[in-house]
């Protein structure tokens, strides 16, 4: 390799299991590393937020490691940063999952719970991806959610998936991210896509 | 739309990928790690492991698997085994499984699945039953790998695990489990009709035509093992089949 790996730091609250990430970014030839300070998440060339489990949960384990306000000002300079699942969804302003409680806000949208018959979406559902995406390609991807972000956010490119109702399976905005499917759990097109946002995104 | 699943399941003892009909015979048929990939190279949408433990090294053993088949793995990975509380499901997970099954201690005590839904979220928890046929459109849940017959109907129990928070439900007919006579398609018919979650089929597959049977019969997802251990059909061939037969499947 010409360049030193890239270190990719993985927001680890506890809350999210962070070992599928921090493997898939190992297989990319990546160096990852969990970050759960405020000064690390601030000043990570590349940030990962995964999220599995509740949307309150979630964000309380941010504000207790004092994570919110580094998170809101690095996604609000475009600072490399993906969210996976969960991740997404807490950029909004509150969700249906967890009445009162506020996001991190990037969004004024609410997140909604899915209408479809088959609730949590389980398994693996077509993409269909921005023309102007610069980080996805139609292909498959892997799901494993109860809630999601219905309109695409002012401002930012998203890609879709429908579930018995269209939901939004990805937005982006310069180097921010954000994917409400597992592109570490996505087999082959994941990886690429894991891919493309590591070597695109601009620090 | 969801597509189908096809998943390869991986029984383990002590770091090992093993064989028999139910679980009597045991045969070594190779690395996990190495078999897993294997599976997901030639287009698996999920794997299974399920690595019985019951000692202390046991379970230091399974971490092991677990970290290995993670490692090179790029879809989703279930391991069950032993799961009887919040502990041993956290060092599955923080070993690098996505979801962990349970089986007898949930019925042994059904607040654990609640339990764990409660802490790690319902996609995580995926509910094993194993059911017997007790008479013609009957059937009972059984435990401790089929030793002990329970009073559970097992409409009724995959209905209460549902309630309770298991996100997915895989459901074994402990009556064709390895011998490869096809899946329980009455069984997988009538659990359908009292679970809203995913169900995948699992018991007896021997052909592609048998786990196009259990899709047709409303199973979300089917596992094989011996077909594809075997190396009587790959992966890839299975889903070009279940394809051409009218099932939407990831390509």
């Amino acid at each position: 390799m010409r360049e030193s790996r890239k270190v990719v730091s993985v927001v680890s609250t506890g809350v999210a299991n962070v070992a599928s990430v921090l493997a898939a970014f190992r297989r990319l030839g990546a160096e990852p590393q969990e970050a759960d300070q405020p000064e690390a998440v601030a000043s990570a060339d590349y940030l990962v937020l995964p999220g599995v489990g509740a949307f309150a949960a979630a964000m309380q384990a941010l504000q207790t490691r004092e994570l919110v306000q580094p998170l809101q000002e690095r996604i609000r300079k475009g600072q490399p940063t993906l969210a996976i699942c969960l991740g997404l969804q807490l950029f909004a302003a509150e969700s249906e999952e967890s009445p009162n409680v506020a996001g991190l806000g990037i969004w004024s949208d609410r997140i909604v719970r899915l209408t479809s018959q088959r609730v949590p979406q389980l398994g693996w559902n077509r993409v269909d991806a921005a023309k102007e995406s610069r980080y996805l390609e139609s292909g498959y991807a892997y799901y494993a959610n109860s809630y999601c972000l219905g309109a695409e956010p002012q401002g930012w490119t998203a890609s879709w998936s429908d579930h018995d109702g269209k939901l939004v399976a990805a937005v982006e905005r310069g180097s921010v991210l954000a994917c409400q499917f597992h592109p570490e759990l996505s087999g082959a097109w994941g990886e690429q896509l894991l891919r493309r946002w590591v070597e695109g995104a601009r620090c | 739309m969801l597509t189908r699943r096809v998943i390869p399941c991986l029984d383990c003892r002590d770091g090992r990928v093993v064989k028999g009909i139910q679980f009597q015979q045991l045969r070594d048929v190779g690395s996990p790690a190495e078999q897993a990939a294997l599976y997901a190279e030639q287009g698996a949408d999920e794997i299974v492991l399920l690595d019985v433990v019951a000692t202390v090294a046991g379970r230091e053993n399974q971490a092991a698997t677990v970290r290995a088949v993670r490692e090179v793995l790029a879809i989703p990975l279930t391991v069950g085994g032993g799961v009887k509380s919040i502990a041993d499901a956290a060092r599955l997970l923080e070993s690098g499984a996505d979801k962990v099954s349970i089986n007898t201690a949930a019925v042994q005590r059904p607040e654990l699945i609640s339990e764990l839904a409660d802490q790690f979220g319902r996609q995580c928890i995926v509910l094993a039953v194993d059911a017997i046929q007790s008479a013609p459109g009957q059937w009972r849940v059984v435990t401790h790998s089929g030793r002990e017959r329970t009073e559970w109907e097992v409409g009724d129990w995959c209905r209460r695990g549902e309630q309770l928070g298991a996100g997915e439900v895989l459901l074994t007919s402990w009556d064709r489990d390895g011998t490869r006579s096809g899946y329980g398609l009455d069984l997988l018919a009538h659990v359908r009709d009292f679970i809203g979650v995913p169900l995948i089929a699992s018991g007896g597959a021997n052909s592609p035509q048998h786990l196009l049977e259990a899709l047709q019969a409303g199973a979300d997802a089917v596992l094989a093992a011996s077909i594809f251990h075997d190396g009587d059909y790959r992966v890839d061939e299975v889903k070009a089949f279940l394809q051409a037969a009218g099932m939407e499947m990831r390509r």
